[in-house]
């Protein structure tokens, strides 16, 4: 067991993925000669040499159709978008190529594609280079959605992804880059769909992702004052998404709050809180909140940005607001 | 850049060259039988046909070996028959069959037969020209002698997928033909008012590429092409754009009366059906009119008999509905 960053995680992730299975190879913008725009593929090419790490032309469409075409002749491409919103110039391929491949063919054809990409809001990129992008693509069936909030999960999702049959997308948060956290001396892989209990708590169930998990676990260190427990779920993945561990949770509290980066139109946040209520309303005894940004992009002002993403407080807010209910 | 007219003789064999006609004349009559059973309501959605363009399938489809992979559109019954698909199962797919090729998941539009590497046919745009480019890493990354095939219109090369595939596949030296059947139209547009190059094959100058243009009804002049980018290809000197001149007889899609088109335009070309240019060029070439026919009769009666099992089978159990859309 090591303290790593999420940043260390990810390296180490791509660079045993590519030890284990000589089928896997890393294709994406500037990954190999300069390691990576955020550092995240340091010492592959060096290690596997320009066979399996290749740098490709600025062009999201042949990278995303590479793999595929790769992917369809048994190999495993691992591909990287180097910031989330970058997925909307090769959206077909992601949405219409990618996703529909094994259904509009019958089952003839698999293909394990994992796409890695820089993700959400809050260092100072901007409208175009912070869109927490996971919700594009929670109505495309056929995809698998990865969202790792700590190394290990980083590592380990990462890991599944490469080794899964299906196409997975990775978003890796740009604001946890330099997050530490234990990482094993042989980590194993995180079995896509399975949420983990951050934190044990009686009274409220917070449900979040990537950076807003980290602000959940403060939000529950803010209410331990005031007596009020707040049970902590990281689904740490979008698609397939582990409800019942949510409801196993509900159960318990009978109040939640659900956490996320971006607006509430179409999210996975939104999804789950129809789910629960079609499903198990009786269980709830305060309506459910969902916490999430205001609708429009992501502003580039520091002040701006604070304000665009839930903060800790707003999280607490809405936890009490169930309790007083 | 290879222009013929009339059709090339060719070293390959008559029997070969029969095989050939064999070929075309089955897919001209699946597409007749697609366009009969579309009006009878049997096709759903809808569906694009390519009479007058199978010299370009079958001349492409022919000159590769087992193991090569082909990607095509929408318009990609042709090109799916000529890579080896079975008639039935094609006719199955498109009459939405649960022994269609994909089940009865795709369609018309979307005929894949892995078995004989018809990677599948693309409905968007452009959208398959980089997946073929990773088909031929792939054989380039496990050191095989694949090619990997895409066919497309001339309206895709207009499209962003169209200029990042063959970049890359340039760059990368990668074993790949790009085959742009130039048929005139991007859907009811002629070519001249949208897009201001007229040598589409020059497309491939911008990226050092190889290239070729052919007649496209010549399917012997098609297949000399193909060979010779097969054999660059699998020398390792990178890809080509082969760009093969025809025409469709019919419209963009069953919606399309072809109304655009100048007077005696079609009748032109008609005249220089592929199927019937290569039957000249056998009869030319000593083999007897009674061959010819019969073998036309044959290639009708297998397309009839291939239907009539296809309508046999029954349609996909809705419990399949859930099926394929993940491992």
């Amino acid at each position: 067991m090591s303290t790593v960053t999420y940043r260390d995680a990810i390296v180490r992730g791509m660079a045993d993925a590519l030890a284990a299975d000589d089928d896997v190879f890393f294709l994406g913008e500037d990954v190999g000669a300069a390691g990576g725009a955020f550092k995240l593929s340091e010492g592959l090419l060096e290690q596997f040499g320009p066979r399996r790490v290749l740098d490709t032309p600025i062009s999201e469409q042949a990278i995303i159709g590479t793999a595929i075409g790769a992917a369809t002749q048994g190999l495993r491409p691992l591909a990287e978008i180097m910031f989330a919103d970058f997925a909307g110039v090769c959206f077909d391929q992601i949405a219409n190529e990618l996703a529909k491949y094994r259904y509009m063919t019958g089952g003839q054809i698999s293909v394990p594609v994992t796409i890695r990409m820089a993700n959400g809001a809050g260092t100072g990129f901007a409208a175009q280079h912070s869109q927490p992008a996971e919700n594009w693509f929670l109505n495309v069936p056929g995809l698998k959605i990865a969202v790792p909030a700590t190394p290990a999960d980083a590592y380990g999702l990462l890991r599944a992804a490469i080794a899964d049959p299906d196409p997975v997308l990775v978003f890796e948060h740009k604001g946890l880059f330099n997050v530490k956290g234990e990482l094993a001396d042989a980590p194993a892989p995180v079995e896509l769909g399975r949420a983990e209990v951050v934190r044990a708590g009686e009274h409220v169930t917070v449900v979040a992702t990537q950076q807003m998990r980290h602000r959940a676990v403060q939000a529950a260190d803010l209410l331990q004052a005031e007596d009020v427990a707040l049970e902590v779920i990281d689904p740490r993945c979008l698609v397939p998404f582990d409800v019942e561990t949510v409801l196993g949770s509900l159960e318990r509290t009978n109040r939640l709050v659900v956490v996320q980066e971006g607006g509430l139109p179409g999210s996975w946040g939104a999804s789950l809180v129809a789910s629960v209520l079609q499903t198990h309303f009786e269980m709830l005894d305060a309506p459910p909140r969902l916490v999430g940004s205001p609708e429009t992009p992501v502003p580039y002002a520091g002040a701006l940005e604070a304000a665009w993403l839930p903060s800790v407080e707003d999280i607490a807010q809405a936890a009490r607001e169930t309790i007083a209910y | 850049m290879t222009t013929t007219n009339p059709i090339t003789t060719d070293e390959l064999p008559v029997d070969e060259r029969l095989e050939l006609l064999r070929t075309m004349w089955q897919i001209r009559f699946f597409e007749d039988e697609c366009h009969r059973l579309f009006a009878q309501g049997l096709v759903r959605g809808s569906t694009h046909l390519g009479q007058g363009q199978e010299a370009v399938s079958v001349g492409v489809c022919s000159a590769l070996e087992p193991g090569d992979t082909m990607t095509c559109t929408y318009r990609g019954h042709a090109a799916t028959l000529a890579k080896g698909a079975p008639l039935d199962e094609a006719f199955g797919e498109i009459l939405g069959k649960a022994r269609g090729l994909c089940g009865g998941k795709g369609g018309s539009m979307h005929l894949t037969d892995v078995r004989v590497g018809a990677l599948g046919s693309f409905a968007i745009i452009g959208g398959h020209l980089p997946i073929s480019v990773g088909a031929a890493f792939a054989a380039r990354y496990r050191e095989t002698s694949e090619v990997s095939v895409c066919f497309f219109g001339d309206g895709t090369t207009n499209i962003g997928a169209f200029h990042e595939a063959l970049n890359l596949a340039s760059i990368w030296s990668l074993p790949v033909l790009f085959v742009c059947e130039n048929n005139l139209y991007g859907e009811y547009s002629p070519l001249a008012s949208t897009t201001p190059v007229e040598v589409l094959a020059d497309r491939a100058d911008s990226y050092a590429m190889a290239k070729a243009r052919v007649d496209g009804n010549d399917v012997l002049a098609v297949r000399t092409a193909t060979l010779e980018a097969t054999r660059r290809a699998r020398a390792g000197e990178g890809p080509t754009l082969i760009e093969a001149l025809t025409y469709r007889q019919k419209g963009h899609s069953r919606s399309d009366p072809g109304k655009y088109r100048p007077e005696g335009e079609l009748e032109a070309w008609i005249e220089r059906d592929p199927n019937t240019l290569l039957e000249a060029a056998l009869a030319g070439a000593g083999v007897d009119a009674e061959r010819l026919a019969g073998l036309k009769r044959d290639a009708e009666r297998d397309v009839l008999a291939a239907l009539e099992r296809a309508q046999s089978w029954p349609d996909p159990d809705p419990a399949s509905l859930m099926e394929g859309v993940y491992a």
